[in-house]
């Protein structure tokens, strides 16, 4: 008997603190976003639509290297590396990715040894037809440098450049003089 | 058998191998550089350090390079072992010293030997945090890219060159740490072999120029088990394609055939396959604004059209074609019958391989396979340039000239493996090579005596040598010096253990062929295990001429007698192999000409009707090598169009004549049987490969590697939705990734990967031992064995007419780049192709007033070349050489008699 009048009393009062609750919250500060046609912030380590970034000369940061092709767990992008004629400086002849496979996991930009490749903070990408979801090249590159602004690959990978063989980019030495055996 | 203890582990060795070979064949991960499998040890890059203990009480030890210490029974090691691994990690951190940061554009990455062992050692941040040492690049020519940065100062890529390759421009400058690989100056390159670098070398300083203009990284290419097509020697490839396009050739390893190495003719000649010229779909022949043109149809407007001429009752000539598979010229030989069907080789052509079949299929000799011609100890070739004509072949040779020296390396005790001493040991002594040939060949460097004659000249030397050893072969009529040479070479093959006598084609001469197998046969019955080996002109010459048939002369009888209105030519360019004048003929003389090619030849450009063949690359196929070794070849990728194999297309159009039922031979397998059913010589080719059934734990084996990339991308400018993965009836791959790919017979095997070993060393874990078969045995399978107690009759020698007359005797030099067709049009090979020239002995030149580099004119059979002259010192007398096969050339039937007139200037 007496514990049947203390389960009414629980249930009782596990009524009253619910509606308590929602009572209070009705006071609260709003959560929910009138999106679209308010925008709410977002960190800028967002992973969202992915771009391909230049360097702080301007020239494409993608090298063409396939790591992020490799890296990519749906294997949604492709690309073919080409060699530009004058300095040999590599470049991607087409670089496609396909957003309808694209699960954002930001593996790709962890991959790029460049910084070429970054995602940004912008996942207003939706379209009616799929096939509108498979950017090209000139889709994905842009003209700034993103997240990494003083990175250049070619200043310390070692290579000759436009107006700079080897031993002019950083922490490097004059090439080798074959014919001295000076040390 | 040696049992060592490795960490406590009591394990099985072999004996006199050294303890890196140990640990490798145990499959311990064990880092190393400077050793290769093929070039032995030195000890160079101290990588492979391992601790060693005197006895179990020793917990001290001492550090021992792995690769420089001689397996002893009961020997004590630990690999891992904290100080040997902290020293295998400093020594990677000190070659990172200077190693620039440029994998991502660097071709080696990803299958980079130095990467695999950065990994292995565990050493991933570099310390050193002062300027790295830069190096000017060289312009080695269109095979081989230098990026010299990236060189670890291994030594790899000139003991191959130097050591084992025979190349004399590629060395070791400088001193201390500023050492240099490469050239004296920028220039191509002069092996035959460079190509061999870019595999050899543990890091990205050596490349594949060819792949850099469509550059694919190793995880990216749909492989297969395939077979080089460029010469007759069959050595295994694994060629790659990614977007529709073959990428490159990467070396398949097959102790039994080429070993570790190809050459750069096989190795570069593949971009024939990505040709835009080539045909892609049916071509019919219409007459537009006047002119012939070939306009496309679709695959069932050919088939009903084409169909009708093979229907019963009308009689259709096959032309079949050496450089086609065995299941090609079958499906031909079925579509037009037996009777009707004739190899694509001349008169000439066709003898000369007669006379070869004829020896090795009735003579005691045997022939060696390709990898076991590096252990033969005496060796003399009759009329060839190996390099030129058959380059592993003659890379094998080269090595042949170890063997004798070697023995006093062995006599000091000195394992086989220690390069370096044995190198000391063996000075510069070189076992007996004796190389008769009608103009100075690639080899001579390492020969011991060069004789140059002409083919008629060599043949009696070479009959000469036979009576020596057996005077009941018959005797040649030769002069006195050259009998003392016989006598010389007689003697030398007589006193090795393994004596090979090497001939071929390539002399135009039967009698050269003849004297050959004399002399092999000479000292077999001298009881000597004397080998004979043969070139051969093509990819599947052997497998030709073991149909058996007429020739292009008959066929043009046949047409000429009338009663056949069709002829069909299968993947020969005829303009190539008869005058012109011949082909023009049958070619009008037949109402319908019908190629089925997948090159766009003369020959095809003249046809009323074009059916687009496949290459090696995109179809399956049996090719049987010059010593009659049956390899099959596997589908790398579908092509584009209606591109499909020349048996398929000949079996399509057999059903639709009518003669064939619709569903009869669809699969490979059953048109395999019908062949085997059909022409037993051929039986043995069903064991070459599995049968489209074959599966792993259930699995098919999977063409892709599993870390293929852009499948969800790669076609989703097309149609985002992807296609279903083509199915493969014929073999027991998948085009995808899907499948098992580990414990793959040798026949399927094409890629070779376990983890941690990404480079081309990765090789070693899929022998059973090192150099040793891959697991399962060597894939492909002997057709021809000799017949060790024939009484074969010797054959008559010649009669030497050593009087010259007027003409001149025209004879033809193959070059390896250049006179193989097909890598010919691939634009590094065509890139090195020798200009047209006609080659005199230097005195015979100046009799007649001509000096080098004079331009002249060749009048032969009444066409008129101009050429270039040029003089040789050495070379036969009597004699204008002029080069084999170049593209455009006018095709002369060697040997011919020619007229040499100045060429008038105006
Ligand atoms: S974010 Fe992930 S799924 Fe998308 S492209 Fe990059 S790696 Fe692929
Ligand atoms: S990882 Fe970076 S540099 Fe390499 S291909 Fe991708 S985007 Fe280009
Ligand atoms: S170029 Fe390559 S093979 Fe030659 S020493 Fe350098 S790393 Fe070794
Ligand atoms: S030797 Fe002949 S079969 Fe071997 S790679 Fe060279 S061309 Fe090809
Ligand atoms: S592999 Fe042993 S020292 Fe180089």
């Amino acid at each position: 008997m007496l514990r049947k009048m203390f389960d009414v009393l629980e249930g009782l009062y596990s009524h009253l603190r619910s509606m308590g609750l929602v009572l209070k919250h009705t006071f609260a500060k709003r959560v929910t976003v009138q999106y679209p046609e308010e925008k709410p912030p977002l960190a800028p380590r967002w992973r969202g639509r992915i771009v391909l970034t230049r360097d702080p000369d301007g020239e494409e940061r993608c090298v063409g290297c396939y790591l992020c092709a490799v890296a990519c767990p749906v294997d949604c992008i492709s690309l073919q590396a080409a060699e530009r004629e004058e300095d040999g400086r590599r470049y991607p002849e087409f670089f496609r990715i396909n957003f309808s496979r694209c699960i954002f996991c930001g593996y790709c930009e962890e991959a790029c040894p460049t910084y070429a490749i970054q995602l940004t903070p912008d996942f207003e990408m939706c379209e009616y037809n799929r096939q509108n979801l498979v950017y090209e090249k000139q889709d994905l590159l842009i003209s700034g440098v993103g997240k990494y602004p003083g990175y250049n690959f070619y200043n310390v990978a070692g290579l000759a450049t436009k107006g700079k063989p080897k031993g002019q980019h950083e922490n490097e030495d004059a090439p080798v003089d074959v014919r001295s055996l000076l040390p | 058998m040696a049992i060592i203890y490795i960490d406590g582990k009591p394990l099985e060795t072999q004996d006199g191998q050294n303890l890196l070979e140990a640990c490798i064949e145990l499959g311990l991960n064990v880092p190393y550089f400077c050793w290769h499998p093929a070039l032995g040890s030195v000890g160079a890059c101290r990588q492979c350090a391992v601790k060693q203990y005197r006895d179990e009480n020793d917990k001290q030890g001492r550090l021992v390079m792995s690769c420089m210490t001689l397996v002893t029974d009961g020997m004590r090691i630990s690999v891992d072992e904290s100080e040997s691994k902290d020293f295998r990690a400093n020594i990677i951190d000190w070659m990172m010293t200077n190693h620039p940061h440029d994998c991502p554009v660097c071709d080696e990455g990803g299958e980079c030997h130095l990467q695999d062992m950065t990994l292995m050692t565990g050493h991933n941040y570099r310390t050193y945090r002062f300027k790295k040492k830069t190096y000017v690049n060289q312009n080695l020519g269109p095979f081989i890219n230098h990026e010299m940065n990236r060189c670890i100062q291994c030594y790899r890529c000139v003991r191959y060159y130097k050591d084992y390759a025979g190349g004399h421009d590629l060395d070791a400058f400088a001193s201390h740490n500023h050492v240099y690989f490469g050239r004296h100056e920028d220039g191509v390159l002069e092996s035959e072999f460079s190509g061999n670098l870019v595999e050899v070398c543990p890091t990205g300083v050596f490349t594949d120029k060819t792949l850099k203009e469509h550059f694919t990284r190793r995880w990216d290419y749909t492989t297969a088990p395939s077979v080089c097509v460029h010469c007759a020697l069959g050595c295994n490839i694994t060629p790659g394609e990614r977007y529709g396009k073959l990428r490159r050739i990467r070396n398949r390893y097959n102790r039994s055939v080429n070993g570790y190495f190809l050459c750069d003719r096989g190795r570069y000649g593949y971009e024939f396959v990505n040709s835009d010229k080539r045909p892609k779909a049916p071509l019919k022949r219409q007459m537009i604004d006047g002119k012939p043109v070939h306009v496309p149809m679709t695959r069932d407007e050919a088939l009903s059209e084409i169909g009708k001429f093979f229907s019963n009752g009308s009689k259709a000539i096959g032309i079949g074609s050496p450089r086609a598979s065995l299941e090609a010229n079958f499906a031909l030989r079925a579509l037009v019958g037996a009777e009707n069907f004739y190899l694509g080789l001349s008169k000439a052509d066709g003898k000369l391989l007669s006379a070869v079949l004829e020896i090795v299929l009735s003579g005691p000799a045997r022939q060696p396979s390709l990898g076991e011609l590096k252990d033969h100890d005496a060796v003399l070739i009759l009329g060839e340039d190996m390099t030129n004509v058959a380059p592993i072949a003659a890379l094998n040779i080269r090595q042949s000239v170890n063997n004798q020296p070697r023995a006093n390396a062995k006599a000091m005790g000195i394992p086989e493996w220690n390069d370096l001493p044995v190198r000391r040991a063996m000075d510069t002594d070189r076992g007996p090579l004796f190389i008769a040939s009608v103009a100075p060949t690639r080899l001579d460097d390492v020969a011991t005596q060069t004789f140059h004659a002409t083919p008629d000249g060599i043949a009696s030397l070479g009959f000469a040598i036979a009576n020596f050893i057996d005077p009941q072969s018959p005797a040649a009529n030769v002069s006195g010096e050259v009998r003392a040479l016989a006598q010389q070479i007689a003697t030398a093959l007589q006193s090795a253990q393994k004596p090979l006598v090497v001939s071929g084609p390539s002399c135009r001469s039967e009698a050269v062929i003849q004297a050959a197998a004399n002399i092999a046969w000479a000292l077999c019955r001298k009881a000597k295990p004397a080998g004979i080996y043969f070139a051969a002109p093509e990819s599947n010459s052997v497998g030709l001429g073991l149909f058996g048939g007429a020739n292009i002369e008959n066929a043009a009888e046949a047409l000429r007698k009338g009663g056949a209105d069709t002829l069909v030519v299968l993947e020969n360019d005829l303009y190539r192999r008869v005058p012109a004048a011949l082909v023009d003929e049958l070619l009008s003389l037949a109402k319908h000409v019908l190629v089925v090619d997948h090159q766009y030849s003369a020959t095809a450009q003249k046809a009323e009707y074009v059916l687009p063949g496949a290459t090696f690359a995109e179809g399956d196929g049996t090719l049987v090598n010059n010593i009659g070794r049956a390899q099959r070849m596997m589908q790398v990728f579908n092509p584009e169009g209606e591109i499909t194999e020349s048996w398929r297309w000949l079996r399509r159009l057999r059903a639709a004549s009518g003669k064939g039922r619709e569903d009869e031979w669809i699969s490979f397998d059953s048109f395999l049987h019908a062949l085997v059913a059909e022409i037993p010589a051929f039986s043995h080719i069903l064991d070459a490969a599995p049968t489209a059934a074959f599966r792993v734990g259930g699995l098919k084996i999977p063409r892709q590697s599993h870390r293929y990339s852009g499948r969800t991308a790669m076609k989703a400018n097309v149609a985002v939705s992807e296609t279903g993965v083509t199915a493969d009836p014929d073999s027991p791959m998948s085009f995808s990734m899907e499948g098992f790919s580990m414990m793959t017979p040798a026949a399927l095997m094409s890629s070779f990967w376990t983890p941690g070993w990404n480079s081309a060393q990765s090789i070693t874990r899929f022998q059973e031992e090192v150099n040793g078969p891959l697991e399962g045995g060597d894939p492909g399978v002997r057709l021809i064995e000799p017949q060790p107690d024939s009484a074969v009759p010797y054959f008559d020698a010649v009669e030497t007419n050593e009087s010259h007359d007027a003409a001149w005797t025209a004879l033809p030099l193959y070059h390896i780049y250049g006179s193989e067709e097909l890598s010919a049009s691939s634009p590094a090979v065509a890139e090195l192709s020798p200009k047209p020239y006609a080659m005199l002995h230097s005195d015979d030149a100046r009799a007649r007033g001509l000096l080098d580099g004079d331009a002249v004119t060749v009048k032969i059979d009444g066409q008129e070349i101009s050429t270039s002259l040029k003089t040789n010192d050495t070379m036969a007398r009597g004699v204008v050489c002029l080069p084999a096969g170049l593209e455009d050339a006018p095709y002369i039937e060697f040997p011919a008699a020619a007229e040499i007139l100045r060429s008038v200037t105006s």
